[in-house]
């Protein structure tokens, strides 16, 4: 492979690129599912091929093809270099690139067991099982299941040296109980709605969710959601569990930090933000208890957003997004450190595929958890009337990331410390700075979750991009409750 | 490019090396390009090609799936084995089908057009930049920055089965979208087609320029129930939500919001609603994931649920179950995905009846007291299954209309809005036309004019 990468470089540079990468990347995937006691899907799926982008005349090319014969791999670096050109009829300034040394690395996840090499007939079995379950419970009407290997190899090559070999093994697994009746369906999902929980990780995480354990309560909560009262309108405070909250992070404060979004490079798809470049620094952007980090180290966990390199040669980093409530971050690119004055990206370049230029993605965006001991229970208890929500099931921003509406599956009103009742269909709004200066509580570790998002869009062609958010359950103040169902 | 002979020869190979019962390949391939800009710059600009062979294996009830990129004998038959693997350590589905016959598959009541336009698949990354440049000029002459992109792209698709079937399809595609930025406040436009010489680059940009010019310094009123105007891009958009509902296996399921409901009147009398795969705006192959022939099929007729559409084997499911009587019309309609697949089927060549009396959005404008005229919807979210609420925002060119005229740019709405509601509340509609946005796919839908649209809260601009 490395061979291949460079001989694209060797055209590329004939071709007059002043710099080029390569990434030959060799990609597995499986999917099984089940749905009602059947088979729902079971599927395997392998793509191989290399991308090569390139600087010309001081704009970007990229071109990517699934041959990889010397022939085919010369034309693609040719055709990148002619892109580039082209680019460079419309530029108002060329490409500059933040320095970085290049390296030589070789990079593997750590697993304990390679999920590929697990029985189809056990893991199909287990599936069932949690089918059965699910449905032994009166009044669930449909009940899905789910479980995901990913297996990521790539070889990153550039023409400054860089030489970098990386495998990324993800696993995913989880379910939902569905129940209709009269005019409502209602949904409990396990461990996290939207295919569960993913890590990278080895088939070791399917046996960390404790997920046949969990089926029949998530069946009969599903089924009690259709006889509960309905979350009230008004202003409450409240109890988000730490996935719901991984996903606000990853909304609210993932994707106003991404810099290209910051400088209009999405403006007209995934929008931009209102963390314009005035803001870092001084911008209060949530309470002192606010910290947030985006981590792609190794040692932040086993987050979709863990890696050893970007893709386009870069350490890992850890970066500080929200220190004491203050704004102090962005994700950076080699392309784009030095609009906020920054000597070296930050290292948060990446692509779904080796057919996708690299784009700036989250890596894992994570809420630290307090410092003082706190449980859920002890937290709930601290609190005197609220409603706590978990597991999301709607979820809606706007394109510079203020306004934001969350549907969650399950709440339960709090009345002087205690759950006093469950309700259905809660859901919250509120302008993203408002609503992090109300945090009042969070969490302390053991309460600490590494939660992934496995399908996070972006880009144009579109990427599907895995992203991690470590998040503890937490507290917010006077928040509006309910409009999601106001007026209808 | 791969082409029916050439993937029918692969397709051979893959029989060879297989041992089931049965084998079905599904084939893709892309030729694609796309240029992206933003700032006044072209800062992304990309292409690829890539062809897949997908291959399904069956084994008396049981069936599984592999798909490769490489179409050398080592890795044809490798995936030849991973589908097999994957299938025969099953327990038997007695309901499975066998594949799918040559013979019956042909059932399509009009012909498909061509879709494949060689001055599309000829684009080149200079006309693509010229074309860039020319957009960009236009924001420039209006003090404005724009992003967007401009695509192109070849692609194929085919399906063949060891019951004899064996269907092709090759098409081209275009896209332009654009957003021109002002100081605080933004325009938008997308159009696509087949047919490269069908879309207007420049027109777009202009009328991109003009929203943003016009809904500069947005002014902010209370959220509430207000007259809206939806340009067909945001009805495209949040009607998008509901059709995945109108398959078979959704109501088998019980998670669509036609459980109960198919023969009873959930629209105004003015929707009529075909899935017609044949249309002359439409795209698309004409035969679906088993490579059973698309039927034109009418969904809603004057607000009437009328019939769902159907995978071959959730119209078999649907004729033996408890719902067989209530739901119209039960037969393979070809609107499967291939299998095996968790959603069975869905209509995805949606297409609005117009009215009798078409109105433009200057004169839905004109008929307005006081309203909001919505260019673009974004970020939509189902907040209830059973009521169809989706969530969702306002974006590039919303205002104000009083007395007739647009007044003002507003800021941007958040609603929370049942499709029920508002497709029994659509008051005028224009010509349909093929639309393009984001959270659904392409459609040939009208504006509308809908009273009573939810609005819940206002955001910062």
């Amino acid at each position: 492979m490395k061979d291949l990468a460079a001989q694209a470089l060797n055209v590329a540079a004939l071709r007059g690129a002043s710099y080029a990468d390569a990434r030959v990347a060799d990609d597995r995937s499986r999917a099984l599912s089940t749905k009602n006691g059947k088979i729902g899907s079971a599927s395997d799926s392998e793509s191989l091929g290399i991308g090569v982008r390139v600087i010309a005349d001081g704009a970007w090319g990229f071109a990517a093809s699934d041959d990889l014969t010397r022939a085919a791999v010369e034309a693609t670096a040719a055709r990148a270099v002619d892109i580039a050109k082209a680019s460079a009829r419309v530029k108002q300034h060329d490409i500059q690139l933040a320095p970085e040394q290049p390296v030589t690395a070789e990079w593997t996840s750590p697993f304990q067991i390679d999920p590929f090499t697990t029985s189809v007939e056990q893991n199909l079995d287990l599936l069932l099982k949690i089918d059965s379950e699910l449905r032994s419970v009166a009044g669930v009407t449909l009940a899905e299941t789910n479980m995901n290997f990913r297996r990521e190899e790539s070889w990153f090559t550039s023409s400054e040296g860089a030489n970098i070999h990386q495998t990324k093994y993800t696993t995913g697994a989880g379910y939902a109980a569905h129940a209709f009746a009269g005019s409502e369906i209602q949904k409990r999902s396990y461990p996290n709605s939207y295919g569960g929980q993913w890590q990278n990780k080895g088939y070791e995480l399917i046996g960390e969710l404790r997920l046949v354990e969990n089926a029949r309560r998530i069946g009969e909560e599903a089924v009690a959601l259709l006889k509960a009262e309905r979350c009230p309108e008004g202003a409450f405070d409240i109890i988000l569990d730490g996935s719901q909250l991984g996903l606000q992070i990853h909304e609210s404060v993932g994707h106003p930090i991404e810099l290209d979004r910051v400088l209009g490079m999405e403006a007209n798809f995934a929008g931009t933000s209102f963390l314009t470049l005035d803001k870092l620094r001084t911008l209060r952007y949530g309470s002192e208890l606010v910290n947030i980090v985006a981590d792609a180290r190794q040692e932040h966990g086993p987050g979709l957003g863990t890696f050893a390199f970007d893709e386009e040669g870069v350490p890992a980093q850890c970066t500080p997004i929200i220190t004491n409530g203050l704004f102090t971050g962005y994700l950076s690119s080699r392309e784009t450190a030095h609009t906020i004055g920054a000597s070296r990206s930050g290292g948060t370049l990446r692509a779904e595929g080796w057919n996708r230029l690299p784009i700036i993605r989250m890596t894992n965006v994570s809420i630290l958890p307090g410092e003082k001991p706190l449980t859920r229970e002890q937290l709930i208890a601290s609190t005197d009337h609220g409603i706590y929500m978990e597991t999301n099931r709607s979820w809606s921003i706007d394109d510079k990331r203020y306004n934001f509406q969350f549907g969650c599956e399950m709440g339960w009103e709090i009345k002087g410390g205690k759950r006093v009742r469950m309700l259905k269909n809660p859901s919250y709004s509120g302008i993203t700075t408002e609503f992090w200066n109300s945090m009042d509580a969070i969490c302390s570790r053991d309460e600490w979750v590494l939660w992934g998002v496995p399908h996070c869009g972006k880009g144009q062609p579109q990427q599907v991009m895995g992203t991690g958010h470590g998040a503890a359950p937490a507290r917010f103040h006077n928040v509006k409750v309910g409009s999601a169902y106001k007026g209808n | 490019m791969l082409d029916k002979n050439r993937a029918g020869d692969i397709f051979q190979r893959i029989r060879e090396h297989s041992t089931a019962d049965e084998v079905e390949a599904l084939f893709y391939g892309t030729n694609s390009a796309l240029t992206r800009f933003a700032n006044n710059t072209i800062h992304q600009n990309v292409a690829e090609e890539n062809c897949v062979v997908s291959v399904r294996t069956a084994f008396g009830g049981r069936t599984a799936r592999a798909t490769t990129n490489k179409l050398d004998d080592e890795s044809l038959k490798r995936v030849v084995q991973a589908s097999e693997n994957l299938a025969k350590v099953q327990h038997p589905d007695q309901e499975l089908l066998p594949m799918a016959d040559a013979d019956k598959s042909v059932r399509a009541t009009r012909a498909v057009p061509s879709r494949y336009f060689e001055q599309t698949a000829a684009i080149t990354p200079e006309q693509r930049a010229e074309v860039v440049g020319k957009i960009v000029s236009i924001a420039k002459k209006r003090d404005l920055t724009t992003a967007g992109i401009f695509s192109t792209s070849e692609s194929v698709e085919g399906i063949f089965n060891s019951r004899g079937l064996a269907d092709w399809h090759t098409q081209t595609s275009s896209e332009v979208s654009i957003t021109m930025l002002a100081a605080d406040s933004s325009g938008w436009q997308k159009a696509n087609s087949p047919n490269v010489a069908n879309l207007d680059p420049v027109a777009l940009a202009e009328l991109a320029a003009r929203k943003a010019f016009h809904s500069a310094a947005p002014r902010e009123i209370p959220a509430g129930k207000y007259t809206v105007i939806l340009e067909p891009a945001a009805v495209l958009d949040i009607v998008g939500f509901m059709f995945y509902d109108f398959g078979g296996l959704a109501i088998l399921d019980q998670r669509s919001f036609l459980n109960n409901r198919v023969g009873t009147k959930l629209f105004g009398d003015n929707i009529d609603i075909w899935d017609d795969v044949g249309h002359p705006l439409q795209s698309g192959a004409p035969f679906d994931g088993e490579g059973v022939r698309r039927q034109r099929v009418q969904l809603v007729d004057k607000g009437v649920v009328k019939r769902l559409v159907y995978a071959r084997g959730t119209a078999e499911r649907m004729k033996n179950s408890e719902h067989k009587d209530s739901v119209g019309p039960i037969e393979p309609t070809g609107h499967g995905f291939p299998l095996p697949n968790e959603m069975g089927e869905a209509p995805m060549n949606i297409v609005f009846s117009g009215p009798r009396e078409p109105r433009t959005i200057d004169q839905m404008i004109a008929s307005t007291e006081h309203g909001v005229l919505v260019t673009r919807l974004w970020y939509i979210r189902e907040v209830d299954p059973y009521e169809k609420i989706l969530t969702g925002m306002t974006r590039d060119g919303t205002f104000y209309v009083e007395d007739g005229k647009v007044r003002h740019g507003v800021r941007n709405f958040r609603f929370n809005e049942s499709l029920l509601h508002m497709l029994s509340n659509v008051e005028e509609m224009g010509t349909p036309v093929r639309a393009s946005g984001e959270e659904s796919f392409d459609m040939v839908v009208p504006a509308m004019k809908v009273r009573e649209f939810n609005f819940t809260e206002v955001t910062k601009f």
